[in-house]
């Protein structure tokens, strides 16, 4: 279908240290016991996109990434890891790896992406208007512990967080207005040319911008050549792009100049009169109508282009582990009310737990939780809703509630975990009580420390 | 054509046009005494008359206008032809049309009361007054000396006992005529029409191996019940051998009564029947075949069954989602089917250019795989991208062309050829078809139609058609002094587009829903209208209400100018809009854009005793069509089988 798929995997995130470290690169952060970009690589391949490119920011990164996906994906995938410096920004991801794109049309995709909307629906609304880029738009998850939690409901209420506020025209299908929710200080500042053009604007925020963008190679690469200080895709590429659709400064006529060149036989004359024909019975949007003029046929239409959005339905799970918050609501989905994403099959106590994985006396493992390979645990533990890695020593009377624990990590007797994120080779002596906590990967708990809200990691 | 039809004219065979019937076609009957007048023509036609009153009529008459010649008493493309909404409206036609022009010409009929019963819906009505009406003529006319000849005696036989019956006074009225007659008089409820249908069809397929001659009489006796035909079938043996002269005509009857030619026959020439969609079967194995999945509506109307229609909103998403898993698909022929499914590309014209735009993208990328040939495997690619067309919007009959045309094309590529140059040559093909067959064709058009616009004009359109539109730019470019009435009409509201450009081009409009066509016809002197397809018995397939306008028009005297490209004219024949036709998303109808207050059908959809229908076009009777403008000049709608005959050929085969 003439399309290339980018991913772009990130290198190691600052916002989501200590759980990311020069080993686990945040493309590597498991969820649910698997990297996060298998999600997103076996969503992808789902639809049957089989040749990706995953950009990594940093050598080492990269290398560890490419490592993981030749090992899982060798004979299913057919990926190839390109390593970007760090700190180049999305955009500048997309500049640096500009000789592979070779396409019409290009998906990025983030790599931290959690979803099962289908990315066809993007590509095809995307073709179906000739759009210069399309973005999916997802609702808002829910942050936070789910309500009904049994002890993290009465955590400080979070507000829920803005994430986008998105202009939208009345029929949900174009582009009119996109802004981080978390920059907008007071106002935000809207075209009246693209107002007038609309007439209507409904602006949302509600709506979150999943990072999965479809986009027109030549306009992408030719707004990368030119705009050289672009940094980001999200805060710099689509807001450009919505901001001028209505005086698009895209040469996009050429393509379609290409095309026709070699038919000689079509005069100018009649090429217009054709034009002209297709597109006045066409359905036509505010775009065609704008470029056309008030009375209808200007003598040198605008040149406009279209920014196109997807909006993927409700009950489709979409989510970004682009927090540590998001981390562990991920991990919480994805085994609870998301759970076809997981690829595990659950057992009738609506938990997974691995056949080599030994349970003491009296330990209850309760529904949403998943116990990884070769774990053990003591005597009288019970866990809830909770992630537990491979190779786990947990000793007696734990408590692990609403948190993600990851491999190789030791528990004394008598802890009590809350809402927590424990990284590997973490070793937490006995009684150790933490909520709401991250413990950064071998870091050491000393006996009987009790913290809250903390985050822990080797200095 | 400029001057509007006399009405004298019109309103006599009125009576007729209501119903389904065939118009007598005169000079073929040998039988038809040397008698001047009307009378003995009609002769010809009985079989058809008799036939239809049960039938919701499948094309029928097929031959009939094509063959019948001058008739003295009436234009040769008389013919009937139902609009759309037929069922409903018909009945009030026929007070209108038909009580008055009764008297006038045939005055001693009184006994068709049911003609002014709008419940007569079904053309029992119609049937019975019509037949009577004619076998009377005949009987006047030389009815004794049709008895000999051949086949048609037993027509014509029934005829006058019918006619006798209808009169209260036969001596000879054969015992079965005279109960089979009556049912029809009473009228019908749908079980028993169908019922009656069935039968029919039973009939005709025992029939089938009947020989020819005796089919003639099919058209007779399946109207009534099995006795009548039992009866009939032994007498026509004996009397039809001898009668040589008569077999054209027969053929011709034949034709026109069975509503169903002989399978064998059918298979060569013509396409496969339609799909029908009511065939559970048919539609199971259709849907395994399916690209696009599709959920059957839940409600669907009665007549209507056959047409497919299925839940919008469903297909959309999950024919997006496929996106990537449709392989074999072109991404332009994808891109083109979406928008057709979205409703993005809607038209003929348009419609038809994105589709060739299509093919000629996918034609550019394809190349044949090892140990095929071009030809063979470049059809089957297209055959595959027409039915994933057809999935998202079933083809227009512009569309229809042409594919036939590429198709036509791909087979008469030379073998010889290399693979880069025959894609070259379809490429220039598919342009010279767009640029020949449409962007010329279209500037001829607006040549012949500028003539006929006056200063002082007053020009109604309806909808938005794009030739429509270019005539009025144009001759607003000449500086014709005119004005534009803009009929529209929900649920597309169309013309609000076309207004929208007019009038920023500075042409004075008025625009108008259709609701009030008839107050706005008083002003109007001319009516153009476009059209999605004219058929060859006139008939003009368009935009649902388009027969409405034209009716209007007609019952006010103004002349109707259809303007359509002669590679939408097609062989086909239809005479109403059911059994071919588009159904639109009914709940489209149900809402009304920008009032949230009008909202009683909200999530109605589902009810069981609720049946939304919108249909997207209907068919205009070549009657209220004053003139066809076509890119080979302005013709009447009786032209039109001529342009398919001679040009026909040549749009494929150029």
């Amino acid at each position: 279908m003439d399309f290339q798929v980018v991913v772009l995997a990130g290198g190691t995130s600052k916002e989501l240290i200590p759980l990311v470290s020069k080993e686990v690169p945040k493309a590597l952060l498991p969820v649910a016991n698997r990297p996060v970009l298998s999600y997103v690589l076996e969503f992808l391949e789902q639809s049957n996109l089989k040749h990706l490119i995953v950009v990594v920011e940093g050598e080492d990164a990269a290398l560890r990434v490419g490592g993981w996906i030749s090992s899982a994906y060798v004979d299913r995938l057919h990926v190839e890891v390109a390593a970007v410096p760090e700190n180049i920004g999305t955009a500048g991801a997309l500049r640096a790896i500009g000789h592979y794109l070779t396409a019409h049309d290009i998906l990025v995709v983030s790599g931290d992406l959690v979803c099962d909307v289908p990315p066809g629906a993007v590509a095809a609304a995307h073709r179906r208007h000739d759009a210069v880029v399309t973005a999916m738009l997802c609702s808002a998850p829910v942050s936070g512990p789910s309500e009904s939690g049994s002890s993290g409901g009465k955590d400080k209420t979070k507000k829920p967080g803005r994430y986008n506020i998105i202009g939208l025209d009345p029929t949900k299908q174009f582009l009119l207005f996109i802004a981080a929710g978390a920059e907008v200080e007071k106002d935000i500042r809207v075209q009246k040319s693209i107002l007038r053009a609309v007439g209507q604007m409904e602006i949302r925020t509600d709506l979150m911008d999943a990072h999965l963008y479809a986009f027109k190679r030549s306009a992408l690469q030719e707004i990368l050549d030119q705009k050289e200080s672009f940094q980001s895709l999200r805060q710099d590429v689509l807001p450009y792009l919505v901001r001028s659709q209505l005086r698009s400064e895209l040469s996009l006529d050429v393509a379609q100049a290409e095309e026709n060149g070699n038919d000689k036989v079509v005069s100018l004359d009649n090429k217009v009169m054709l034009s002209q024909l297709v597109a006045n019975t066409s359905s036509s949007s505010f775009h065609e109508l704008c470029a056309m003029g008030p009375n209808g046929s200007a003598p040198f239409p605008r040149k406009t282009h279209k920014c196109c959005v997807y909006i993927a339905s409700k009950n489709k799970y979409c989510a970004r582990l682009n927090s540590i918050q998001a981390f562990s609501d991920i991990n919480r989905d994805v085994i609870g009310e998301a759970s076809h994403l997981s690829g595990y099959s659950f057992s009738a106590h609506n938990n997974i737990i691995h056949s080599s994985a030994e349970l003491g006396s009296k330990t209850t493992v309760g529904p949403q939780c998943m116990l990884g390979e070769g774990s053990q645990m003591g005597d009288k533990c019970s866990v809830k809703r909770s992630v537990l890695g491979r190779h786990c020593r947990i000793g007696s009377n734990v408590k692990v509630v609403n948190s993600v624990i990851m491999n190789h990590v030791t528990i004394g007797d008598g802890c009590s975990i809350q809402g927590s994120v424990i990284c590997s080779n973490v070793q937490l002596q006995d009684r150790v009580v933490l909520r709401d906590c991250q413990v950064g990967a071998g870091f050491v708990v000393s006996a009987g420390s009790e913290y809250k809200g903390e985050s822990l990691a080797r200095k | 054509m400029d001057t509007p039809r006399r009405t004298s004219r019109v309103i006599d065979p009125k009576v007729r046009h209501v119903g389904f019937f065939a118009p007598p076609s005169p000079g073929r009957t040998p039988s038809g005494p040397p008698a001047p007048a009307a009378p003995s023509p009609v002769s010809g036609s009985p079989s058809g008359n008799s036939l239809s009153p049960v039938m919701i009529p499948p094309p029928r008459h097929a031959s009939d206008n094509l063959s019948s010649a001058l008739t003295l008493h009436q234009p040769p493309s008389r013919r009937v032809s139902i609009p759309v909404t037929s069922a409903v409206r018909r009945p009030s036609i026929d007070n209108v049309a038909v009580v008055g022009s009764y008297n006038q010409s045939e005055t001693v009929l009184a006994t068709s009361p049911s003609a002014i019963s709008p419940s007569s819906r079904i053309g029992d009505g119609e049937f019975s007054e019509d037949s009577v009406n004619w076998i009377r003529r005949t009987n006047s006319g030389k009815f004794s000396s049709s008895v000999p000849t051949g086949g048609f005696d037993v027509a014509l036989n029934k005829a006058q006992e019918v006619s006798e019956k209808g009169r209260g006074k036969g001596p000879e009225i054969s015992n079965e005529l005279a109960s089979n007659a009556k049912p029809l008089k009473d009228k019908m409820t749908k079980a028993e029409r169908r019922a009656l249908q069935e039968s029919q069809r039973a009939t005709k397929a025992a029939a089938k191996e009947g020989r020819k001659p005796a089919s003639s009489s099919r058209g007779v006796a399946p109207v009534h019940e099995q006795t009548a035909k039992s009866v009939k079938q032994p007498s026509q043996k004996k009397d039809v051998p001898p009668v040589a002269p008569v077999a054209p005509s027969i053929a011709a009857s034949e034709k026109k009564g069975g509503d169903r030619p002989l399978e064998k026959d059918r298979k060569k020439d013509a396409p496969p029947p339609r799909m029908q969609f009511d065939d559970k079967n048919r539609v199971e194995k259709a849907k395994r075949r399916a690209v696009v999945k599709k959920t059957e509506a839940r409600n669907r109307v009665e007549l209507f069954r056959h047409l497919p229609q299925y839940e919008h909103g469903t297909q959309l998403p999950d024919l997006e989602a496929k996106f990537f898993q449709l392989d074999p698909m072109h991404p332009a022929v994808y891109k083109v089917g979406l928008q057709y499914l979205a409703g993005d590309v809607f038209g003929g014209n348009a419609r038809c250019v994105a589709m060739l735009q299509a093919f000629r993208e996918a034609i550019k990328d394809y190349c044949t795989p090892a140990e095929k040939t071009l030809a063979r495997d470049l059809t089957a690619k297209i055959n595959s991208y027409v039915s994933f067309f057809t999935e998202c919007r079933p083809l227009s009959i512009s569309m229809g062309n042409a594919i036939r045309f590429l198709k036509a094309r791909i087979a008469k590529l030379p073998l010889n050829l290399s693979e880069s140059d025959a894609k070259a040559t379809l490429c220039s093909e598919i342009d010279r078809f767009i640029n020949e067959k449409i962007v010329l064709a279209d500037k001829v058009i607006v040549r012949h139609a500028v003539t006929k616009i006056r200063d002082g004009d007053v020009l109604l359109t309806y909808g938005s058609s794009s030739v429509v539109e270019m005539i009025l730019l144009y001759a607003h470019e000449l500086g014709k002094k005119f004005r534009v009435v803009i009929v529209d009409s929900r649920p597309k509201l169309e013309g609000q587009a076309l207004l929208r450009r007019l009038v920023g081009q500075g042409l004075s409009c008025t625009y108008t829903h259709i609701n009030a066509v008839s107050y706005i016809m008083h002003e109007v002197t001319r009516v153009l209208l476009g059209a999605a397809s004219v058929l060859s018995n006139g008939t003009v397939y368009s935009r649902v209400g388009t027969a409405c306008v034209a009716m209007v028009a007609h019952e006010f005297q103004v002349p109707v100018l259809v303007c359509c490209e002669a590679y939408k004219f097609h062989e086909r024949v239809q005479l109403d809009s059911i059994c071919s036709n588009e159904l639109g998303d009914p709940n489209i109808i149900s809402k009304v854009p920008g009032r949230m207050d009008v909202n009683y059908l909200d999530n109605w959809a589902n009810k069981d005793n609720l049946q939304l229908l919108n249909l997207l076009y209907d068919a205009t009777p070549s009657d209220y069509i004053s003139m066809i403008i076509t890119d080979y000049g302005m013709v009447p709608p009786t032209s039109v089988p001529v342009i398919v005959r001679e040009y026909g050929k040549e749009h494929v085969f150029m």
